[in-house]
Order: C-alpha cells, then structure tokens, then sequence
C-alpha cells in the first residue's frame, strides 16, 4: 500500500509543478481537479484495513475536490470570458523552478521532524509541505482572481495531505466539517468573483488598487 | 444550554428568511439578541449548565468572550434595525439570516472544547460574515469582501494546519487523544515537542490572520471601513476576540506543557509590532472609519503583548478584552452615525461633528479618549495593569515600547478625531436628513456607560468572571 501510496504522491508533486508553470486557466482547473481526485483516494491507501471513516471521507473528498468545485471553478471562467493568466509577477517557468526549490526543502524540513513509526516509510509530509508552498506561489505572484482561487485550493490539498495522517483521530465529523466550510467558501468565493467581473470587467484583482495601504 | 444558544439564533435566521415583509424582519435582531442575552446570564448563574458535552465547554475564558460577544450583538443588533430603515431600497432578508447566523457561529467559537469544532467554527464565522461586508454592492466593498475572504481562508487553512500538527503531536506520544481540550491539557507534557513548536507558530499567524495581527492583518482595513457600521462594530469588538480566544487556548496548551516560555517571544514581538504597523498608518489616514481599523489593529497587539508577558499580565488582558471590545463597539456605532450625517467617511469633508450631530460627535470623542487610554475609563485600568506586568516581568524594552507606541497612538488618532468633532461643518452637509435619534444613539451611550463602570469600578460577578480564567489558564500540571 505505501508503495502505491508513494506513487501518487509523486504525481501529487509533480501536478504541482505542471500548474506552476501553465498559463491556461481551463487547464488549470482540470489540473486542480486530478489532483484533489488523486487525493480524494488516498484515504483509502493510508491505513491497512478501510473504516468507514475514510471510505466517506474519500467519497465526499473527491465528489467535491475533483467534481463539484472544478465545475463552479469551469462555471464561473465562462461567464467571465477570460482564458488566459496575464503575465504573473514571477514568470512561468521561474515560479516552476520555486516551486522545485519549496519541494526540496519540504524534503529537508521534514526530516526534522519526528514520525511515528507506521508513517516513516511514506512520503506524506514532505509532499503535504511541498503543495502548501506551491499554493503560497500561486497565490502571491498570479493577478487573476481565479488563479488565486486555485492557489487556494492547492494550499487546501496540501493540509487535507497531511490531515491524512490523523484520519482515524480526527472524528469523522470534523473531517466533513473541513469539507463543507471548504465547499461553502469556494462557493461564496466564486459568487463574489462573479460580481468582481461585472464590476470591473476584467478579473485582476491588483488592479483594484483604490485602496491603498 | 449549549444547543439552545447556538440553535436559537439559527433558527431565527430560518425565520427571518421565510418573513417576507423587509420592513419587521430586522426587529427579529433585537428580540433575539435579548433571548441569547438571557440565555448567557442563565447559563451563567448555574454552572451546572456550562458543561453540555465532551466537546461543547464553556470554559472561563470562553465565558468571558460570549459576554462581550452577547453584549455587543444586543447594542448593534438594535442599531440596526435603524440602519436597516435607512437603507429600505436595499433588501435585507440575505443580511438578516447571516446578521444571525454570525451570532450563532461566535456562540459556538466560544463553546467549542475540541481542537478540531473550534477551527470550523472559526472558518464559518468568515464565511456567514463576508456577505454582511458586502452589504453595500459597491466596488470599494467587493474589493474588501474579496480580501477578506481570501486571506483570512488562507490564515484559517493554515490555523488547520496548525491543529493537524497539535493532533500529531499528540499521536505521536502515543496518546490516544480524542483531542478535545481537556484531553490536550492532562497530556501536554507528553506531547511531541517539535510538533508543538511549529503547531504553536502556525496558529499564532493563522488564527492571527483572522485577529488582525501585522504583518497578516492587510485584509482588516478595508473590511472595517467598507462594512456596515454594526457589522464593522461587531467584527472589531467581537469577531476579533474570538480569534484571540483561539490562540488563547493554544497558548495554554503550550503552557501547560510545563515549558511553555517559548510563546512569550513570537507574541511580544507581533504584539508590538502591530502596535507600530497601527501607530505608522494612523498619521497619513484621512478616512476615519479605517483608523479605527487600526485602532483595533493595535488593541490586538495589545492583547498578544498581554499574553507574550505571561501570568502576570493574564488578569489585565482579560479584562482588556471585554474593555477593548465594547470601545469598539462605542465608536463605529459613533462613526456609523456621523457617517450618516455627512455622507462621506473622509475628514475632509467631515467637520464640525459636534455641531451637526452632537449627541454622536460626543461619543465619538469620549470613546476616543476612552480607547486611547485616558482615565477614568476601562481600557486605562487594563492597560496599566499591563504595563505594570510587563515592568513587573523585567521586559522593560516591550514596555517602554508600549508607553512609546500608546503615545504615538493617541497623537495620530487625536489629530483625526478633533479634526472630525471640531469646527463648522459646510453648508451643503446641513441638508441631509440624518438626526440623533433612540436607536441610533442609545446602543453606544450605554456601552460607554459600561466602559466608563468598568474604569471606575469592577463588578463583584464580572471579577470572579475573570479570576476564575486566569485560574484557569495558570493551571500548571
């Protein structure tokens, strides 16, 4: 199981980088979307036998990770008619390079830290490290305020990572509680987007700018 | 009690979604903030009742922050409803059930006893809060809707993460914890000491994103000055120490480890450097309702300096919660009013508030004394009693810091308040219809009653309140 498991962590890293480094918004919800799918059934691969706990916090993870808030995300790109990130802060491929950089430190941070031994032999927190950095990027140097929405997801990727350590201590009802106040966030989020874009007409969110300090 | 608190409110938002009349709708404010008051003072005069669950505890230093969160509810609900006459052309069904379900939400921050309840409570007031910001449609409020909701997800997502590691740190000792609060603080000291460290840090800028802390507090201006003046109230006086309470109960965990000093340096030092950040902007603001954010910007400062300080300092930071709060609450219900007289939030235009409104233009002024730190009113007592710990603690640079920042605070603020109260407002203000009148002006008068009773004179049940918390989290294992 670790091997599998370790497997799709790796793929986990390197959606990571593919999202770094793409300028295509409709490709970078499907991106968002694998990967939260990819995610959502690594509560079944952590532990040896499946409880119920993780089989409904699989289900619920990947309906609403890999499904429900990619199509809001899909919905909302749409009406606004954008396709494109304008060019970022920090520049494609070098954010692509940072975020290889956050990645290795992750590795190098987490050696520090002290596993039990049933978790040493996966990769979990480096990579749950390494996608909360990678969502930190996104959202600091993209403009557009659906990449910043992504970004956001990517940084909830990540904690959802490591929260996989805890699936059998966190109660089953704080698990959902993460996903709902996730789920209704994004909702909020991509109501008020809507609203950004009637109002501004274009969707760079430092363009804003009325309000300084 | 517990359901009956955080259910009540709840169910009058359903109510208040199927009333189809916008005019009697806002009146279920008011009746339920008195419910919910009656509620707490019940509760709080049998302590039988504080303890519902495993994981719904009203713990002392909870109690503390659902009194200030009930108060301050009650005065701004009634303001509202007032506010709400003003703005009919406005429908305000989506206002009235998030107005509502904030309360309930707050409640529950402050009952929930489980790492993992508390941090979802925190994210939802967020989420039912943001379109209270929004309330005015314009894009000024989008922009700060937006932020708000962004940076404070991001702080939150990382408090979670911060709660993940207090819960690894627990599993990792091989304590089979169910991670509520109490569990947490028999087995501090068998926690995993890394684990607790970094838990500690991102709950410190997490749950600090939310309490307005600098460098992570670039979302609280905007919000402050674009929201309604009631919800700014509530968010200033109440949302914000909700926040503060989370980072209280990690903090005591943290303690109770047994070597919990390493919490004292990170808080004195984003306590005083958010008192900086809030002394720096206040010189160049010409809007009034943002340099209030600051002012609450530099009150949380304050209360993390409190906490960095320790034992101590407990008694006066306490009690520099429920000071601070209802300040706040004096003047954005104030400011709302001058607002309202002028139109404009921009001391350019605002003069003369003492002439205009007097009755508001009063308030405004004696709740900037008041907040500052003048005798005879509440938040001089705590603030004394903090700076007296902190010289007590030998940390004589935090406190000579704080007697600079306090006084550079007060300069700032002062140029703007009397800038706003003095002088002969223009001619073309005379013409809007805005009065003083019962609903506006009685919910901050009585507040700055409070305010001025807490610096003359703690109450016999509001001190056990208070001792009984710091108590609480001296408790050392």
């Amino acid at each position: 199981m670790a091997s599998v498991l370790n497997m799709l962590l790796v793929v986990v890293l390197a959606l990571n980088l593919y999202l770094l480094g793409n300028s295509r918004l409709s490709a970078t919800i499907r991106i968002v979307a694998a990967q939260g799918a990819l995610i959502g059934v690594m509560p079944l691969l952590v532990h040896q036998q499946v409880g119920l706990a993780a089989f409904a916090v699989s289900v619920a993870a990947i309906l609403l990770k890999g499904v429900l808030i990619p199509w809001m995300l899909m919905r909302a790109l749409r009406e606004a008619q954008i396709k494109r990130e304008v060019e970022p802060l920090i520049g494609f491929l070098p954010s692509m390079i940072l975020g290889a950089l956050a990645t290795a430190f992750a590795l190098a941070f987490a050696s520090h830290l002290p596993l039990a031994r049933e978790h040493t032999s996966h990769l979990l927190v480096p990579a749950s490290v390494a996608t909360v950095l990678s969502g930190f990027i996104l959202l600091t140097t993209r403009y557009k305020a659906l990449s910043q929405v992504i970004g956001y997801l990517v940084l909830e990727n990540g904690v959802f990572i490591f929260g996989l350590l805890l699936i059998e201590a966190m109660p089953l009802i704080v698990e959902m509680g993460v996903l709902l106040d996730l789920f209704v966030g994004i909702f909020v989020i991509s109501i008020i987007v809507n609203h950004i874009n009637r109002a501004f007409s274009l969707q760079n969110t430092p363009r804003f700018g009325e309000q300084k300090d | 009690m517990a359901y009956a608190m955080i259910l009540l409110p709840l169910v009058m938002a359903a109510l208040a979604f199927a009333l189809p009349s916008n005019r009697w709708r806002p009146w279920l404010l008011p009746v339920t903030s008195l419910a919910h008051g009656a509620l707490v003072a019940w509760a709080l005069a049998h302590p039988a009742l504080l303890t519902q669950s495993s994981w719904l505890v009203l713990d002392p230093p909870g109690r503390l922050v659902l009194v200030l969160v009930s108060v301050l509810f009650c005065a701004s609900a009634f303001y509202t409803v007032d506010y709400l006459r003003r703005r009919a052309e406005h429908p305000n069904s989506v206002f009235c059930v998030c107005f509502l379900t904030f309360l309930s939400m707050m409640t529950l921050v402050t009952w929930s006893h489980h790492l993992g309840l508390m941090w979802v409570a925190v994210e939802a007031t967020t989420l039912v809060s943001a379109p209270l910001i929004y309330f005015d449609r314009t894009h000024n409020s989008i922009e700060a809707t937006w932020k708000y909701l962004l940076v404070c997800s991001i702080g939150i997502a990382l408090a979670l993460m911060g709660s993940f590691f207090l819960a690894y740190a627990s599993l990792h000792a091989g304590l089979d914890s169910s991670l509520t609060f109490e569990n947490l603080l028999e087995n501090a000291p068998a926690l995993s000491r890394p684990w607790l460290y970094a838990a500690f840090v991102l709950s410190l800028v997490g749950y600090g994103t939310k309490m307005g802390l600098a460098p992570v507090h670039i979302w609280l201006p905007d919000a402050h000055s674009e929201a309604p003046s009631p919800v700014s109230a509530l968010l200033s006086g109440a949302l914000l120490n909700c926040a503060f309470l989370a980072i209280l109960r990690i903090y005591h965990i943290c303690i109770a480890t047994g070597e919990g000093t390493f919490t004292s340096g990170p808080l004195i030092g984003i306590g005083l450097f958010s008192m900086a950040v809030a002394g720096l902007f206040m010189f160049c603001q010409r809007d009034f309702k943002r340099m209030l954010a600051y002012s609450s910007i530099e009150h949380m400062g304050i209360l993390a300096l409190g906490l960095g300080i320790g034992a101590p300092a407990l008694f006066g930071t306490l009690l520099h919660i429920l000071n601070s709060g209802l300040t706040k609450g004096v003047l954005f219900l104030s400011a709302g009013n001058i607002y309202h007289a002028y139109h404009s939030k921009s001391t350019d235009v605002v003069r003369g508030a003492l002439r205009r409104v007097p009755l508001s233009g009063a308030l405004f002024l004696t709740g900037f004394l008041a907040i500052t730190g003048s005798p005879p009113f509440g938040p001089f007592i705590s603030e004394f009693s903090i700076l007296n710990a902190a010289f007590g603690a030998s940390h004589y640079w935090a406190a000579g810091l704080f007697l600079f920042f306090l006084f550079l605070i007060f300069i700032g603020m002062g140029i703007l308040v009397l800038k706003v109260v003095q002088g002969h407002p223009s001619e073309a203000v005379q013409s809007s219809s805005y009065r003083d009148g019962g609903l506006t002006c009685v919910p901050p008068l009585l507040l700055m009653a409070l305010v001025l009773l807490l610096g003359l004179y703690i109450p016999a049940p509001l001190d056990t309140l208070i001792r009984d918390a710091v108590n609480f989290l001296e408790v050392t294992p």
